[in-house]
């Protein structure tokens, strides 16, 4: 899931690391403000767990196994800020030392990992996790964590237009299910060893008021992730749907302006229409419910 | 999986040696090196014509910049490969899908970004490169934390490498079966007391940090400036990677 | 003569109710080595900790006639070196260089002032020529020495150190109890190595459940407490 350098077109590319640099930066502020004086070397060791524990095999069946990614743990042990810094350090260390992702590719590995997967991840706990749910909360978090990520990062893929056949993209997605229960069952058990062991160590979720705004958000989450997933993966039907709300063509000239002139081959422009069709469509759904989720919220006077 | 872990640790130990070997380019400064690193990767990921005579004219700048360095050509061309499986797999398909230069491109550009890189770090000391970074703009408290990361990689990864073994010797006796619930909860709780190791060592060192004086900030040693040698370098690098492209772009 | 440190009636308890230290008296004066002996868990190390104000507890403690209060922790700090148990905690920065200069620089020095600072202190305990190594790349001893040398960086009057001898192998302990032994400042030992508190300490204190139960020279305390390995070596010498 970690994005090589010379898969993104320019425009995206140069678009996320603009986007990341300030969220990063936000994120370094927030972070430093919350935690104590102690907090750079417990993050800098946190990364290195998150790295080392890389190393420990989760038996899966028949042999194969699979291992933590821990953008969820980190939030829940760190909060979503500090969690998003050791994030963005592992994924600098991954790219510099271990040519693992590229560099002009760190923002959009930084976007979706360390903020939008961390994020997704943290929403369940922060929620639910003080309650009788809080096993499926974690659960939960750990799989939207690795789903986002790798939808975000597919996404991006096609935006560029690197041929991604139905059939690729189906059997991607399978893959990213399957690491996604892995990633939630993984980060449930050491869940409940800390919990049993070192409870002191994790946060308490505190939701203030405004679990409504929350739970839209996750499942606002679910539907973009979701319907991202299904736009790429079953175009047509998205293109139907598109071209009988007329969408298909205003998101066309809005998004072929500043990518005409870039490597999308011929394959691209048709997957650009379907993709971006189906982004503007589920941003819309997405905008009306975080609408009437504000809505929601003021009139709950939360 | 748990092998590829493992050469990840003995690799950036490898990489660290290579780092601190003398030669004009360990000479400069970390700076000039990562700006030159950037123009070249801006300028591959925006060629779009005459791909492959560009990519052979790269590879050789590239070559012919790890000789000068005295790193090992041989080992350094077969790590920047580590990109080339997963490439490998998109390429397939952008062949099969009609677009052989979308192919190539996806190889040659991964393969020459990850060697590009390799390097940028093994001529800079990582902490040096972050210390670059950080007079660069980049947020202090997110390389302090990068640093330090960094620096016990090796602690921690050898601690888990430990309870690894004790898992599997604890395991290796059972079945492999499907889903084995015994064996999922055993890692789980050999994570949970490697995060609690962790955890204590964090306190241990900010015990060590406070008994000598720290107050919340980081002071530094002052470091390299940037000098005439430094100039002369990246200007070198933007006239040499653009003019390459340039003149292969005119060629063809 | 004036102790250097003088502790009087220090009471200490954790957070979940548990005392570790019950009442401690004790006194450190100039030129001084003292043994502290005990078992695990009977507040050798907590009581450490509360000599360079990392713990503050109830009771009194005072460093060169400065009590240790949070306002005064800066002072004491400079005072009293403390050279932790893991060398891995304590060397974090990225070079040996850094690291040794780090005390200095948190002094108030500048970065010249440090450098050369740093540089002295290796040079003290024979490890100048690593200042630019990172701290992985040493052995056991290697970064004990250097661990040392960045306590010495900051000119302190005394040296705590806990466990010293813990993963030095025997050279490695010898070099150590040599280097000691050359140190002009008064020192604590927290140690199991009876050996090396023989070896180095003119006094030792036993601590028993958070208290010192008893104090003399290190043959008497041994003694009177049985805090050797007599059946040991009574075991190794019926092999012979």
């Amino acid at each position: 899931m970690h994005i090589p350098d010379g898969y993104l077109a320019t425009p995206v590319w140069a678009t996320l690391d603009v986007a990341a640099a300030p969220a990063v930066g936000y994120l370094a502020r927030r972070a430093q403000k919350s935690l104590e004086q102690s907090s750079v070397p417990l993050l800098g060791v946190m990364g290195a767990f998150v790295f080392a524990a890389q190393m420990i095999n989760f038996p899966v069946a028949a042999g194969t196994s699979s291992h933590l990614v821990g953008a969820a743990l980190l939030a829940y042990a760190l909060g979503p800020a500090a969690a998003g810094v050791v994030l963005t350090a592992i994924l600098a260390v991954q790219a510099l030392v271990f040519q693992d992702g590229g560099i002009l590719a760190l923002g959009a590995n930084v976007i979706n990992m360390a903020i939008a997967g961390m994020l997704a991840g943290y929403l369940p706990y922060w929620l639910m996790g003080a309650g009788r749910w809080r096993r499926q909360a974690i659960f939960l978090g750990g799989f939207l964590s690795l789903l986002t990520s790798g939808v975000l990062a597919m996404g991006e893929l096609i935006l560029s237009g690197v041929p991604m056949p139905g059939v690729v993209i189906r059997l991607s997605l399978g893959v990213f299910l399957v690491s996604a229960v892995l990633e939630g069952a993984i980060t449930l058990a050491i869940m409940q060893a800390l919990t049993a062991i070192h409870p002191e160590l994790l946060r308490q979720p505190q939701p203030d008021g405004r679990r409504a705004l929350g739970w839209i958000g996750v499942g606002a989450i679910f539907l973009a992730v979701v319907g991202v997933a299904m736009a790429s993966a079953y175009p047509d039907g998205i293109e139907r749907l598109a071209d009988a709300t007329g969408i298909a063509s205003r998101a066309t000239t809005l998004l072929r302006t500043p990518l005409a002139d870039y490597q999308l081959g011929t394959l691209g422009s048709a997957w650009l229409r379907k993709a971006g069709a189906g982004l503007a469509g589920i941003s819309l759904i997405y905008g009306a419910l975080l609408a009437g989720g504000k809505w929601l919220a003021r009139k709950r006077g939360a | 999986m748990a092998g590829a872990q493992e050469g990840r640790v003995v690799h950036h130990v490898v990489l660290d040696r290579w780092s601190r070997g003398e030669s004009v380019l360990h000479r400069r400064d970390a700076r000039a090196k990562t700006i030159a690193v950037l123009i070249f990767l801006i300028a591959l990921a925006t060629a779009q014509r005459a791909f492959l005579p560009l990519s052979l004219c790269y590879l050789g700048i590239l070559a012919a910049t790890i000789v000068a360095a005295g790193l090992p050509l041989g080992a350094a061309l077969k790590r920047a490969a580590v990109v080339l499986p997963f490439t490998a797999v998109f390429a397939a398909i952008s062949l099969a899908a009609g677009e052989p230069m979308r192919a190539a491109a996806l190889v040659g550009k991964s393969y020459l970004s990850a060697l590009a890189v390799l390097v940028l770090v093994s001529t800079t000391p990582l902490p040096e490169l972050l210390r670059g970074l950080e007079r660069m703009g980049v947020p202090r408290y997110l390389l302090m934390v990068a640093q330090f990361l960094y620096r016990y990689l090796f602690v921690i990864s050898e601690e888990a490498q430990h309870m690894r073994v004790a898992l599997q010797t604890k395991s290796g006796t059972l079945r492999r079966a499907l889903w084995d619930r015994g064996k999922f909860a055993a890692a789980g709780g050999a994570l949970g007391v490697l995060f609690a190791r962790s955890y204590a060592h964090a306190e241990g060192i900010h015990q060590a940090m406070l008994a000598r004086g720290f107050r919340g900030h980081f002071l530094t040693l002052s470091g390299r400036s940037f000098g005439r040698a430094d100039v002369f370098f990246v200007a070198a690098a933007l006239v040499i990677v653009a003019g390459a492209r340039a003149a292969v772009e005119a060629w063809i | 003569m004036e102790p250097l440190i003088e502790v009087r009636d220090l009471r200490y308890r954790y957070d979940d109710g548990t005392v570790a230290l019950d009442g401690v008296d004790f006194q450190l004066y100039p030129g001084e080595t003292v043994a502290v002996l005990g078992a695990n868990g009977s507040g050798k190390t907590t009581f450490v900790l509360h000599l360079n104000g990392l713990l503050l507890g109830q009771g009194s403690v005072t460093v060169c006639g400065v009590p240790v209060r949070p306002a005064t922790l800066a002072q004491v700090r400079q005072k009293v070196g403390l050279v932790f148990q893991d060398s891995d905690n304590q060397l974090f920065m990225p070079t040996v260089l850094e690291d040794v200069a780090f005390g200095p620089l948190n002094l108030g020095l500048d970065a010249e002032q440090a450098r050369t600072r740093a540089l002295d202190a290796l040079g003290a305990v024979g490890m100048a020529h690593v200042s630019a190594k990172a701290p992985y790349h040493l052995s056991a001893g290697e970064k004990k020495r250097v661990a040392i040398a960045g306590i010495l960086a900051m000119n302190p009057e005394i040296l705590v150190l806990d466990e010293p001898t813990t993963f030095l192998d025997p050279p490695g302990q010898n070099a150590l109890v040599e280097l000691l032994d050359e140190l002009p400042q008064a020192k604590i030992l927290v140690t199991h190595d009876v050996d090396c508190a023989r070896a180095l300490a003119s006094r030792a204190v036993f601590f028993e459940k958070g208290k010192i139960a008893g104090e003399g020279s290190v043959p008497e305390v041994v003694a009177r407490f049985s805090w050797d390995r007599t059946s040991l070596h009574r075991q190794a010498s019926s092999r012979l």
